[in-house]
This record gives structure tokens, sequence and C-alpha cells, in this order.
């Protein structure tokens, strides 16, 4: 068993598993704090005591889920010693900066201040309390751009100069300040609040449907929920919409294979679908809407956008004779299931959102009981997206300076790698088991009655 | 350049000290539940505890290898490759401690509370002893090439020496633990089972420590170093003085000197070690060093004001913590989520 191929299944398997509870994390925590910041400036009485129980419901679901993004996120951290050793060593000097700020801005402020969160509620006011939730917020945050910027790095290096044999950091404000970090960062922020208000809106449109007692509360969280949920899917639409017309410039290659255009064009054509023949440079056939995706780039129907085969050969004249196309056709599904899944969770928003506020929901009960359906929506379109990003850079670790090949450690086994690979897999599968069946079963047995004694037109 | 790879020393130093210190506790508290105590409120109270903190705690080993990567990258490199399957074992352990925490309480039936108490013991002393193991292996010396990189397998990593070195930090773990759970439980009969738990394990500890120190002597260097050789004298100086008021009057005092205990051996091995921070079996000559396996001068000083500015700002708001949760535990606050 080849440890190189062994190591690279390990990566994605724990990345990918990783990054279902970290977009959750960014966007609950956002979510938690600003349920709490109601239930500390509400004016109203009767909203109260619902608010700050929908603080802890949405609180523990965020927990659970906390709790297992923070365990799989310190496999990562080891990880790039532990089976990417050659990759540390090259990349150390400009890698491990913000790896190490990661730790000492992000890593401490959530994780301590999360601890008072939870046991802190009769400890502290109202208000020191809410204020924690939003360090919590930030400390999420700023986790999510340090690593942003170490992976913006590997995708688009800056600030760096080759020399003693690795790559050597010159300018910390360039690799900080890379363009490529705004696009990601951005990107992961709002899928994340996507994630969230997918599942805000699947848990509150169960207990609306399932729990008599809870109705109007949850009626409520299903307005908020699809504005934040909307919020979100357009966020996240106008961020991937830019970071794609940049990537233009910064990685023509990744931006081609996602179109899986081959030849130069001028206008570009989008393929809405086409069979991919990568050991033959091209598609064996397409359907194709012309000019669009030179009008998606250049916001206008002409503009010439470079092909797989001209990049190839250009890369090949820069590093040598080789093969520097990714997975054609990974990437141009990935990039449409992961469009696909936005647009759907966009209608799903607004048609939630138009039938709460105007309280009709009842009217269309089916919408509500097929919404459980729609939880894998956002998780789905995540992994694609990721697959897209690090798909896209191979056979580069280090887009134009290592090769995944020659980043992985020399004194791995194929076997070693086998058996902690198949350790990971097994024990991460018996852990979701185990969240989801705790997470199930606390939505179903946690109602939350509206405070009714103040009448509710207070 | 040399000054700051000095600084960096120094602060891995520290960031393992604070690791051993705080993380040492924890793990002594996971080890010693199931045997405190088999009624499930009694380990809720026990859990509860450390469980505010815990996670903050476990930031600190968690920097201390970013650190490594940053400022030390050869060594983060060939540490981690070489230590890769006991790394893996630690791993699966801190994922099962971290969950378990979280889930334990979700759940009445107590074959699940069982089994997620199982994980908290699990996940406290496996780490605790690939700690020792590590840690010890890196003193006597490991088969690194000349290109750094590890000759050898995972049983290599295994010997007489290192395995009484896992011990070590398992009965001194165990031993911090409890007297840290003097300061935190009420319930005198927990007290008194802590107390009787703890005194076996710090005993224990104190012969352990006493074997492993002849093995230092012949099978490392660090104690040709007087500095290092008082500071391992220190630790044993400590240990003994805390043991002694443990058994007679557990409280802050024994605490404390256990905690200067730990402290001191872990300068002490720094200091042992200095500069090298992983050596050769293989080649004096291949060890790896604070010049030959650091990041370049712009990296550290870029580094250095960061770590300079944040953590003290660290440090205020995790003493703030153990300053809103400075009172007792009882059995009211474990209702709480």
């Amino acid at each position: 068993m080849d440890a190189l191929l062994l190591s690279r299944w390990q990566f994605a398997i724990t990345t990918i598993y990783h990054f279902l509870f970290v977009p959750l994390t960014l966007g609950l925590t956002i979510w938690v704090a600003l349920l709490e910041t109601c239930y500390v400036r509400t004016q109203r009485p009767h909203w109260k005591e619902p608010c700050r129980q929908l603080v802890k419901f949405f609180g523990t679901l965020f927990l659970i889920n906390f709790s297992l993004g923070v365990v799989t996120g310190i496999v990562q951290e080891f990880h790039f010693g532990m089976n990417w050793s050659e990759y540390s060593r090259f990349m150390g000097d400009i890698f491990g900066a913000p790896l190490a700020l990661e730790a000492l801005t992000a890593f401490f402020l959530e994780s301590t201040f999360l601890g008072i969160w939870m046991f802190g509620w009769d400890k502290l006011s109202p208000k020191v309390h809410c204020l924690c939730a939003w360090l919590i917020a930030i400390g999420s945050n700023l986790s999510a751009f340090w690593i942003l910027v170490a992976n913006s790095f590997m995708q688009h290096p800056v600030g760096y100069v080759l020399q003693n044999g690795r790559a050597e950091m010159n300018d910390f404000l360039a690799l900080v300040t890379n363009p490529y970090v705004v696009g990601e960062y951005s990107h992961a922020l709002f899928s994340g609040i996507t994630t969230a208000g997918v599942l805000v809106l699947v848990a509150a449109g169960w207990k609306y449907v399932h729990d008599k007692e809870s109705k109007a509360v949850f009626q409520q969280v299903l307005t908020a929920g699809a504005i934040y949920l909307a919020v979100g899917v357009l966020g996240v639409m106008g961020s991937g919409h830019m970071h794609t017309q940049y990537m233009a410039e910064a990685n023509p290659m990744k931006l081609a294979s996602m179109e899986a255009l081959w030849e130069n064009a001028n206008p570009a054509p989008f393929a809405v679908m086409a069979v991919i023949d990568q050991e033959h440079n091209q598609n064996a056939c397409e359907i194709k809407i012309p000019a669009l995706f030179s009008l998606m780039l250049y916001n206008k129907p002409e503009g010439e956008v470079k092909g797989i085969n001209t990049v190839n050969a250009e890369m090949a004249a820069k590093y040598g004779n080789g093969d520097y196309r990714p997975d054609v056709f990974g990437l141009f599904w990935s990039f449409r299931i992961m469009v696909g899944c936005g647009g759907a969770i966009l209608l799903i928003a607004f048609a939630v959102g138009a039938l709460s506020h105007l309280n009709r929901l009842d009217k269309y009960p089916c919408l509500l009981k097929l919404l459980p359906l729609t939880l894998p929506l956002p998780f789905l379109a995540n992994t694609a997206g990721w697959f897209i990003a690090e798909g896209g850079r191979q056979p580069w670790i280090v887009v134009g300076l290592q090769k995944t090949a020659d980043a992985i450690s020399p004194n791995l086994t194929g076997m070693e790698v086998f058996l902690t690979m198949a350790g990971f897999t097994l024990l991460y599968l018996l852990l979701i088991i185990a969240a989801l069946y705790v997470a199930v079963r606390y939505i179903k047995n946690t109602s939350i009655p509206q405070n009714t004694h103040e009448g509710r037109d207070a | 350049m040399m000054d700051y790879q000095m600084i960096w020393f120094i602060l891995i130093t520290v960031l393992f000290t604070g690791f051993f210190f705080l993380e040492g506790f924890d793990y002594g508290v996971g080890m010693l539940a199931p045997f405190v105590s088999k009624r499930e409120e009694d380990r809720g109270l026990i859990l509860r505890t450390i469980g505010p903190v815990w996670d903050g705690n476990e930031v600190w080993m968690i920097t201390a290898g970013g650190a490594l990567f940053a400022a030390f990258p050869h060594v983060y490199a060939t540490m981690f490759s070489t230590f890769y399957l006991a790394l893996f074992l630690m791993l699966v352990a801190l994922i099962l401690r971290g969950v378990a925490f979280e889930l334990r309480t979700k759940e009445k039936c107590p074959c699940w509370q069982k089994t997620w108490d199982a994980a908290i013991f699990i996940g406290s002393i496996v780490p605790a002893f690939l700690w020792g193991v590590a840690v010890t292996d890196l003193a006597a010396g490991l088969p690194i090439s000349a290109n750094m990189v590890y000759q050898g397998n995972f049983l290599d990593l295994l010997n007489l020496y290192s395995i009484l070195g896992g011990l070590v930090f398992v009965l001194v773990f165990a031993y911090h633990g409890a007297a840290f759970l003097q300061l935190r439980l009420v319930d005198k009969g927990l007290l008194y089972r802590v107390q009787s738990l703890g005194k076996c394990a710090g005993e224990c500890g104190a012969i352990a420590y006493v074997f492993y120190l002849l093995l230092t002597w012949e099978n490392t260097d660090l104690l040709t170093r007087p500095a290092a050789l008082g500071l391992f004298i220190a630790t044993a100086v400590f240990f003994l003085a805390s043991l002694y008021r443990f058994a007679k009057a557990p409280g802050k005092g024994s605490f404390i000197l256990g905690a200067l205990a730990v402290a001191s051996v872990t300068i002490g091995f720094f200091t042992g070690m200095f500069p090298r921070l992983m050596v050769s079996s293989l080649n004096p000559d291949w060890s790896l060093t604070i010049t030959n396996a650091s990041s370049t001068e712009y990296t550290l000083s870029i580094m250095t004001v960061a770590a300079l500015v944040l953590v003290p700002i660290v440090l205020v708001y995790q003493i703030w913590t153990y300053y809103i949760f400075r009172k007792r535990v009882t059995a009211g606050d474990v209702s709480h989520y």
C-alpha cells in the first residue's frame, strides 16, 4: 500500500469530516449570540423567558457540534507534522506562523469563554454572559481567518522568498492581506451562516409541526431563521462570484477546470453539462450557453478565458515537463453541485420566510414536513466547495512551489497510514452517530412554550 | 538571531510548563474519577470541577504544538512524524475525552454514562502516559538521520526507560489531580477517598521518580549539567514536601508545592536539553537544535511580538475563569449544563 495515496485519503476524510462541524460553529455562534442579545435587550417581558430558552436550545446544539469540531481540529493540526513532514519543513517558516497565531488569538479565546458561557449562567450578569457569547463568535471567526490565511498561501503564495532549500517569509503583511484570503474567508463565513441557517429552519420547522406547545415560539424562529439564512446564501453567492472573478488571474488552471474549458475561448461559453474525456484533453459532448462564462467573469459578454491545455503548456514551460491538470471531472461536477445546492437553499429561505411572515405556514404543511430532507444540502455544498479548492490545486500542495508527492513524511509505511486511516474513519463514524442521536433526541424532547400570562399582544 | 531562538526556546518551555501544570491536574481528575466513586452523581461532581476549564487548558498543548511549528518547523516535522502511531493513539484518546465531556450528561441511561466515563478515563491516562514516553525518548535520543528523518519504527519508541517515563507522568498527574480535587470538593466522604488515592499515587510516583532519575543518569547526559541536576533534585524536594502536607492536611500548600514540582521537572528537562530539542542517537551532530531547526529571524521576530502581547492577555482571562469558578463544587452546580 502506498503511504502517499493513503495519506491523501486520510487527510481528505478527516478534513471533510472536520468541515461538517466548522461551518456550523461559525454560523451557530453568531446565531446564538444574536439570540442572547435579543434576550438581554428585549423590552417585551413575555418574550424574556422564551428567548432565554431558545438561547439554551440552540446553545446545546452548538455545544454538541463544537465539541466534535474541536477534537477533529486537533487531528488536522497534528496532521501536517505526522503525514506531511516534508511540507512542514519546506513551508514551516511561513505556514507555522498563522497556525500559532490561530492558537494564541482564537483557540484560547473561544475555549476559555465557552467554558465560562456554559457554566456561568448564574455566576455572571446577563450582559457579561452575553458578551462571552460574542467573544466565542469572535474567536471562532479569528480561527477561520488564520487557517484560511495559511490555506490561501497554498493556493496563491505571496510574501515569500525561496532560499536555504525552503520557502521563507519576507512579508508578513502580504501573507495576511493576500487577496485570496478575502475570497476564502468571506465565502467560508457566509457558508457557515447558511449551514447554521438551514439547521435552524429544520429544527424549528420540526418543532412547529410536531410540538403544539412550542409552535408559537418556533414560528418566530422560522421567520428570523429564514432571514438569517437568506443573508447567508446571498453572501455566499456574492463572495463566490467575486472570488471566481479573482481566480481568473490568481489560479487560471482551477478556473478552467471548473468549467472543463480545454481551449482558449472568447467569449467563453458556460457548459451546463459535459462528458469529460481527460485522457484526450476534450469533452466528448457538452451543452453550452454561449458567452455566459465570459459574462460571469468580466460582467460583459466578451473577454478571453484561458483553456486547460494552454495553462498546462504554460506551466510545463515554467516548471518543466509534466501534467499539471487537476481532476477536471471532479472539479466540473463539484462546482455544479455546490451552485445547485446554493440555489435550492435560497428558494427554501424565501419560501419559508414568506409563508411564516404571512402566517400561511399551515396552508402548506408538506413544505415543513419535507424540510428535514434539505439538511444535507449545505453540507454537500461545503464539501463540494472544498473539493474545488483543494482538488483544484493538485498536483501541487503549494501552487508552483511544492508538489503533493514531495510533501509526504519519508519514514511512513503504507501499513501505518492504513491503520490510522481506518481508525480515524471508524471512530468518526461512531461519534457522528452518537452526536446525531443526542441532538435529535434533544430537539424532540425540549419544549419552549410561549409565556401567555402577560398576553400575546403586549 | 541567536537571541530570538533563545526567546523561543524559553517560550516553548513556558508553554509546555503551562500545559503539564494545567492539563496535569485535568488528566489526573479524569484518571481518578472512576476510582473515587461508583455513583454517577459523584462522578458528575468530580468531573464538574474541571468542566469549565479543561478545554481552555488543552489549548496550551495545541499552542505548544503550533509554537513548535512556527519557531522550529524541523522539530515539529521530525517529532510528529517520528511519533506517528503514538500520536494517533493520543489523538484517539483526546477525541474520546473531548466528546465525552459534552455527551455523557445528555442521556440518563447508566450504560451510556458508564461508556463515556470510560472514555474520559482512557482519554486522560493514555495522553499522560504517551507524553511521558515521548519526553523520555526525546532526551534519550532517537535514530534520526543527517536529513532529520526518523529511522526507526513504533516499537523502537518503547523501552524500559521510556515506559517508566510514561508511568511517572501517569502517577504524578494522578497525584496532581487529587491535590486539585482537595481544593474543589466539599463532600467529606469524597475528599477522604481522594486523599487516600492521591497518597497512593503520590508515593508510587515518588518511588518511580527515583528509578527514573537513575535511568536518566544512565541513558542521557541531562544530569551532567548542574542547573538541570539542581532542578531535578528540587523537583524531588517539592514533591516530597507536597506529599507530606497532602497526607497530613491537604490544601493549597500541597497543591502549590506539587505544581512547583511539575514546573521544575519541565524546566529541568529543557535546561538539560538546551540547545537541543531532539537528540539523535546515531550522531550527536545530527540532533535538532535551536539553530539548525529554527525559522528565519524575520518570522521569529514577528512571532515574538505576537507572543509577548498575546500570552499575558490569555493569562489574564484564564485566571479570571478560575476566579469565577473559585467556589467549591456542590451537588447544586451539577444540575446546570
